[in-house]
């Protein structure tokens, strides 16, 4: 069987506009939610990450994307870094799959009818901006989307349908998601505090990323996705199961088809989205799944919950991290606020890293989880 | 050496009407709405399943479809659900984005926001029948046998799942199209690209009067 190698990644966020911009920010623990307070976006003033008008139009005027919408600038901003910065990656001759879970519904405020508010105007944006021959493919399946995409890559570069994939996720902050949120009385009403003990919900945001997966490697010491799984819980649409069922089934699979055991994960990026019900959940699971002394963080005290793009983020700087041989402080923790105790990083740390498991839940309760590992050619 | 795929069922609902496996179960022509003609396919189900009165239009077509292919089968927990559609979620989207619209008359409810993705349609139809097993929801201008064919057998092949029940469900502005198949190793035609598209573009001898 093929490997898929992780070769190359761009992050577009609040914390910065590269990987290692982002990273630069995450080793400095500095968080990108900040307390925003425009009406156009909700009623009351909350706490989420977004990425500074000013900023983002700066880039998109150098870039000459001003035509496009915030999250189609976003988007083709990550593609068009990562090309750049790999001019060996053909993306005419890659396949490509859009992540998102709500595209461009932000569109849906001026007109109802809007044809940008199909998903599918995403990927015709991406095919006609680069003049692709084939159409992007776009994966829509809740706040998993963006770790499901890298698996569906690997998925295609094993069955010989690709050599190389790029996967792309977004999704932007918006009135539309922020008032479905709201209404599940789900936003915290401070910067949201994953695992902790006064958690009361999460801190949406927004962000855009690239990812370059190959069935070739470009680097002597690399990333490699050696196992993926993806399993429904059976149990509730929009609540996680009270077993974890579905992601202590993910981990299951994804180790075997990696041939490790349990014993063999480093470190685990958690999905932790901060709301009571999840990061319990979480927790059961990993504890089934005999992980509790594994360390282990979220990235949404960093990034808020970024839903289709989230978990391609987190599968970006897991990435990172292996690489580097460090890991990052959870932040917003203080006291555990979880059943079963789970070994939750405080601060940041340079440890040996061989393998990553990066998992995600979300509505419709899916799940899913991946493994990464760094292989010395 | 490549493995060989079945389509055991198949369902398609369009034009008024429901199939399976290429002939009539079910038809409609009285109804003139999409919540009261998923109420009929519903009763000739004869099905008592509260949570079906929950579900958005999406759900429900999606749910209705998945249940006339697994009439009389014995249900394998790791079937896989593989669906595709043009419109997502749009639908309740709309509905969603009518109820905060207006900042004097602001109700936005999470009855309505859960249902503004589209996998959780794969979410209601896993409960149904306990499906603990791959999900995955795509959205494409049109229906793309050759990709869905691939990804579901991808999972087949690579014992993600042991059964597929794979397809299009797309619901925009009270137009439906709905088409599922549920593939297994056994028994059926056996599934080439051909195949699937052929069964998915047959129009059944009938235009709808509201297509």
């Amino acid at each position: 069987m093929r490997r898929a190698y992780l070769n190359s990644d761009v992050i577009i966020s609040p914390l910065g506009f590269t990987s290692e911009e982002n990273i630069a920010k995450l080793r400095n623990n500095i968080s990108g939610i900040t307390e925003q307070d425009d009406t156009n976006l909700h009623r009351t003033s909350f706490y989420g990450a977004k990425i500074a008008d000013d900023k983002l139009e700066e880039l998109s005027l150098q870039y000459d994307l001003l035509a496009y919408t915030r999250l189609e600038q976003m988007m083709l901003l990550a593609v068009k870094k990562l090309l750049e910065k790999n001019p060996s990656l053909d993306i005419h001759k890659t396949g490509v799959i859009i992540a998102t879970t709500k595209g461009n519904v932000d569109q849906l405020a001026i007109d109802m009818q809007s044809e940008n508010a199909y998903l599918t105007s995403l990927s015709n944006t991406i095919e006609s901006y680069f003049t692709l021959k084939n159409t992007p493919i776009i994966l829509s399946n809740a706040c998993i989307s963006g770790g499901l995409a890298v698996a569906v890559a690997k998925r295609m570069i094993q069955a010989e349908q690709y050599d190389d994939v790029i996967v792309i996720g977004g999704d932007v902050l918006t009135a539309f998601t922020l008032s479905g949120f709201f209404s599940f009385q789900a936003v915290s009403d401070q910067p949201c505090k994953p695992f902790s003990k006064n958690r009361t919900g999460v801190s949406l945001g927004e962000a855009a990323a690239a990812l370059w997966v190959s069935s070739n490697k470009i680097e002597e010491t690399n990333v490699v996705l050696t196992g993926d799984a993806s399993v429904n819980d059976a149990n509730h649409i929009s609540g996680p199961s009270r077993t974890g069922e579905g992601l202590f089934l993910s981990i299951t699979k994804a180790l075997k088809e990696a041939n490790i055991e349990s014993e063999a994960i480093d470190y685990i990026s958690a999905h932790g989205t901060a709301t009571p019900f999840n990061d319990e959940m979480e927790s059961i699971a990993f504890s089934r799944a005999n992980l509790l002394k594994v360390p282990l963080n979220s990235f949404k005290g960093y990034y808020g919950h970024t839903l289709g793009a989230s978990a391609l983020i987190e599968t970006i700087i897991a990435r990172h991290c292996l690489l580097n041989n460090e890991v990052f402080a959870s932040k917003g923790f203080d006291e555990l606020g979880v059943s079963e105790p789970v070994t939750v990083l405080k601060e940041n740390k340079i440890m040996p890293l061989q393998r990553v498991l990066n998992t995600a839940s979300g509505f419709g309760g899916c799940n899913v989880a991946l493994i990464l590992e760094k292989i010395n050619s | 050496m490549e493995k060989k795929y079945y389509i055991k069922h198949y369902c398609a609902i369009k034009n008024e009407a429901v199939y399976k496996n290429g002939e009539v179960y079910h038809e409609d022509e009285t109804s003139d709405n999409l919540k009261d003609f998923a109420k009929g396919i519903y009763k000739k189900l004869e099905l008592k399943y509260p949570k079906f009165y929950k579900m958005d239009e999406l759900c429900k077509f999606s749910f209705l479809a998945s249940e006339i292919l697994l009439m009389n089968e014995e249900i394998d927990e790791d079937t896989a659900l593989v669906f595709a559609n043009k419109a997502s979620s749009l639908v309740t989207d709309r509905k969603h984005q009518e109820t905060i619209n207006d900042p004097e008359n602001y109700f936005p409810s999470p009855a309505i926001f859960v249902y503004t993705l589209p996998n959780i349609a794969l979410g209601e139809i896993s409960i149904k029948h306990k499906f603990k097993s791959e999900n995955a929801f795509f959205v494409n201008e049109k229906f793309d046998s050759s990709f869905i064919m691939n990804y579901s057998q991808m999972l087949l092949d690579t014992q993600k799942a042991t059964k597929v029940i794979c397809g299009w469900v797309d619901l925009d502005s009270n137009k439906y199209d709905v088409f599922l198949t549920y593939l297994t190793r056994e028994e059926g035609k056996q599934i080439t690209i051909r195949e699937l598209t052929d069964i998915y573009n047959n129009d059944y001898g009938r235009i709808s009067r509201r297509a």
